[in-house]
């Protein structure tokens, strides 16, 4: 290691090369939706510069360090670099992707010894040359089969994914959203309402009571109170992808996006045997991007379901930061579950804590003779506090009054 | 702004570990890049697993002093940044009634009157203190983008007094439990760093650093037995600090070894699992078979 002076300015410049290399680096970390920009790639442009990059490992710490913002990215990110500068194709490297550790440790030559040789080639290319601060040209091409986005990486397997193209039907978008829209002002005015009611002021504003007895000569006679700030409701929607609702499902994702668009906090997930947070997605502003993004996230849907395990991963990784003390959540599910569905109703139960109300549509009451007698859907209704029948946009705009009631 | 000397990072993890903090081999990296890049340190992670102990630590390498600054829902910029002293203010107007009412006013509005705030001391140091901006997640977004902008250009203006520029720049560490998601420009602002659960080589390390009178074979049992109770997905998974209070309650009950004295671990597994669920989940077969898997 070169010792403490690490500024920029006395780092070696990296070769035009390297720094091609890197600037296509952190293109791919873009695709995968990583939010770096000018500023990183010139940051990561130093690091590289500077001592900290003379090894590889604390290379890629430092490009960790530097590009992640989120656990997710996190995640990812060694088997993107791997996958980048050792030359290794994604679809393996997401395979070993659990195996963090294997990372830390592996001995560098150990990888070498089971690389093939053009392989090897891109290595001494992509990664002999920052570390001499590199002068020779060879193998400057990122490699072709290490680009692309992880979530592509499968993109073979998906021909059985629902087409989300459909949905771009213009009239069906316009209703789904009216009754969006329509439903949200509904639960929102009566909320601001209440809230109005409740609200007395708790402390005084000292700052605020003087500026407004500025009249008075300072004397304070009209007292300004400090309020607690509202919260409006926050609608967070589960819907069931999988196959026993597909006939269903095309109808409740403009319903969702609706939501989205109208609701200024809310947000939603895509479940069958596992749970996609699809807001992003789903809020692209280009409609073809959004599609594109939906199309990939949603790989398996009209699949199996697995409601208990994909509630789990709910409360596990997303309650936390979706869920706060106002916040509705909306189940849209047939409650045909393939899991166990005491896990369900152990699952239901601790979400049902953290949150203030528990809405279950199910597209299945609208049908005669139907009683909820799925397994899961059994564990699941004691902490349910409205269950209601929901097919059509229709039925879902008749439940608005016992909606905005929540 | 003058870009400081970053530590190399071999130095900062031997120093971070003479400062009682025994840190994995990635953060001191992250820690360097701190310095060398002028940017915050965004730290997430489970609940319990030292973020705020990192921030401590690199206070004591450096050896300049902490800031804190803890967030709470509803923070504003008078309990963050700087207030006046009203009440002061009042009274010294009265006391001067009647006279040159300019004086006055130059003088409620100086140094005097402004109380400080975590905010504001830390840019008016000149020592380039340790700023730890703890649980982000919970302020505001109001508050989060302020924060944004103090952290980019590192001056606050009080319209009294005119703006104040920071002395030093110090050194931010953030920490969220991601209670709400941060918004990206924040993220993007900041390196980013995963503070997981220790391996059991580090916990044991951590162990021997902090519980006087430890022995290495009680700590390496410890640190597996922990390891396997995160295992079972307790509602609360226990962290660094209930392992540390375990291993001193065993220590102050003068057990050597996990194997000699089941019952007193299993009366002390209270310090790992603070939920009803998971005390009746992890029950006294299930403790049983733990520790019998325990070397």
């Amino acid at each position: 290691m070169g010792g403490a002076s690490l500024s920029a300015d006395d780092a070696a410049p990296a070769g035009d090369h390297v720094l091609a290399r890197l600037t296509a680096f952190m293109q791919v970390l873009r695709d995968n939706a990583f939010a770096v920009g000018l500023k990183e790639t010139e940051d990561a442009a130093r690091v590289l510069g500077a001592s900290a990059g003379a090894r590889f490992h604390t290379l890629r710490q430092a490009l960790k360090a530097l590009c992640c913002t989120r656990h997710s990215d996190w995640r990812k990110f060694d088997d993107i670099f791997d996958a980048y500068w050792m030359g290794r194709g994604m679809r393996s490297a997401t395979k070993g992707s659990s195996t963090l550790a294997r990372t830390f440790e592996a001995p560098r030559q150990q990888r070498t010894a089971s690389m093939s040789l053009k392989q090897l080639d891109q290595q001494q290319g992509g990664l002999g040359e920052p570390l001499q601060g590199g002068s020779g040209d060879a193998g400057s091409q990122p490699p072709s089969n290490a680009t692309g986005r992880m979530e592509g990486a499968s993109r073979v397997d998906s021909i059985a994914q629902t087409d989300f193209r459909k949905l771009a039907d213009p009239d069906a978008v316009r209703e789904a959203h009216a009754i969006a829209e329509r439903l949200a002002r509904r639960m929102r005015t009566r909320l601001g309402r209440r809230e109005r009611a409740r609200n007395k002021g708790r402390r005084i504003d000292l700052r605020a009571t003087i500026r407004r007895n500025i009249s008075h000569g300072g004397e304070p006679i009209a007292l300004t109170w400090r309020q607690r700030k509202r919260k409006p409701l926050r609608l967070v929607l589960l819907l069931d992808a999988s196959g026993s609702m597909s006939l269903y499902t095309s109808v409740f994702v403009r319903f969702m996006h609706g939501i989205l668009d109208h609701f200024n906090d809310s947000e939603a997930f895509l479940f069958h045997t596992r749970l996609v947070h699809v807001s992003a997605a789903m809020r692209e502003t280009d409609v073809g991007r959004a599609l594109d993004r939906m199309s990939l996230l949603a790989q398996g849907v009209g699949g199996g379901t697995r409601i208990g395990e994909s509630l789990a991963t709910f409360n596990r990784w997303h309650a936390k930061s979706v869920i706060h003390s106002r916040t509705c959540v909306m189940i849209i599910s047939d409650g045909y579950d393939t899991g166990e569905p005491d896990g369900l109703g152990a699952e239901m139960r601790q979400l049902s804590r953290h949150c203030k109300r528990i809405v279950w549509l199910n597209p299945m009451i609208g049908w005669e003779g139907y009683a909820p007698e799925a397994r899961g859907m059994q564990a699941a209704l004691p902490y349910i506090d409205l269950f209601a029948p929901a097919h059509t946009l229709q039925a879902i705009a008749a439940l608005e009054p016992y909606l905005a009631r929540l | 702004m003058v870009k400081p000397e970053a530590m190399p990072r071999e130095e900062i993890t031997t120093r971070l570990r003479t400062a009682g903090y025994i840190a994995d081999a990635d953060i001191a990296v992250a820690l360097q890049l701190m310095d060398m890049l002028g940017r915050p340190l965004l730290l997430e992670g489970e609940a319990g697993v030292g973020k705020t102990e990192v921030a401590k630590a690199l206070a004591a390498i450096h050896g300049t002093q902490l800031i804190r600054l803890q967030c709470y829902e509803g923070l504003d910029l008078s309990s963050a940044l700087y207030e006046w002293n009203y009440q002061g203010q009042l009274l010294t107007i009265r006391a001067r009634e009647g006279l040159d009412a300019a004086a006055v006013e130059r003088d409620i509005f100086s140094e005097r009157f402004l109380l400080e705030r975590p905010l504001l001391a830390a840019i008016r140091r000149t020592d380039r203190p340790v700023l730890l901006i703890d649980e982000v997640d919970r302020a505001d977004e109001e508050f989060e983008a302020f924060l944004l902008e103090l952290l980019s250009d590192f001056q606050v203006s009080i319209p009294e007094l005119g703006t104040i520029k920071a002395a030093s720049i110090p050194r931010v560490i953030l920490t969220s439990n991601n209670t709400r998601e941060l918004s990206d420009a924040l993220r993007r602002r900041c390196l980013y760093h995963y503070v997981d659960f220790p391996d059991v080589e580090r916990e044991t390390n951590i162990l021997r650093a902090r519980i006087p009178g430890i022995s290495v074979t009680l700590a390496i049992q410890i640190a597996r037995m922990v390891e396997s109770v995160r295992k079972q997905g307790l509602r609360k998974t226990p962290g660094v600090a209930e392992t540390l209070d375990w291993a001193a309650a065993l220590v102050g009950l003068d057990v050597k070894n996990l194997h000699d004295d089941p019952q007193a671990v299993h009366d002390t597994l209270r310090c790992l699992l603070k939920t009803r669920e998971d005390r009746s989940n992890l029950t006294r077969e299930v403790a049983e078979r733990l520790i019998g898997k325990v070397e």
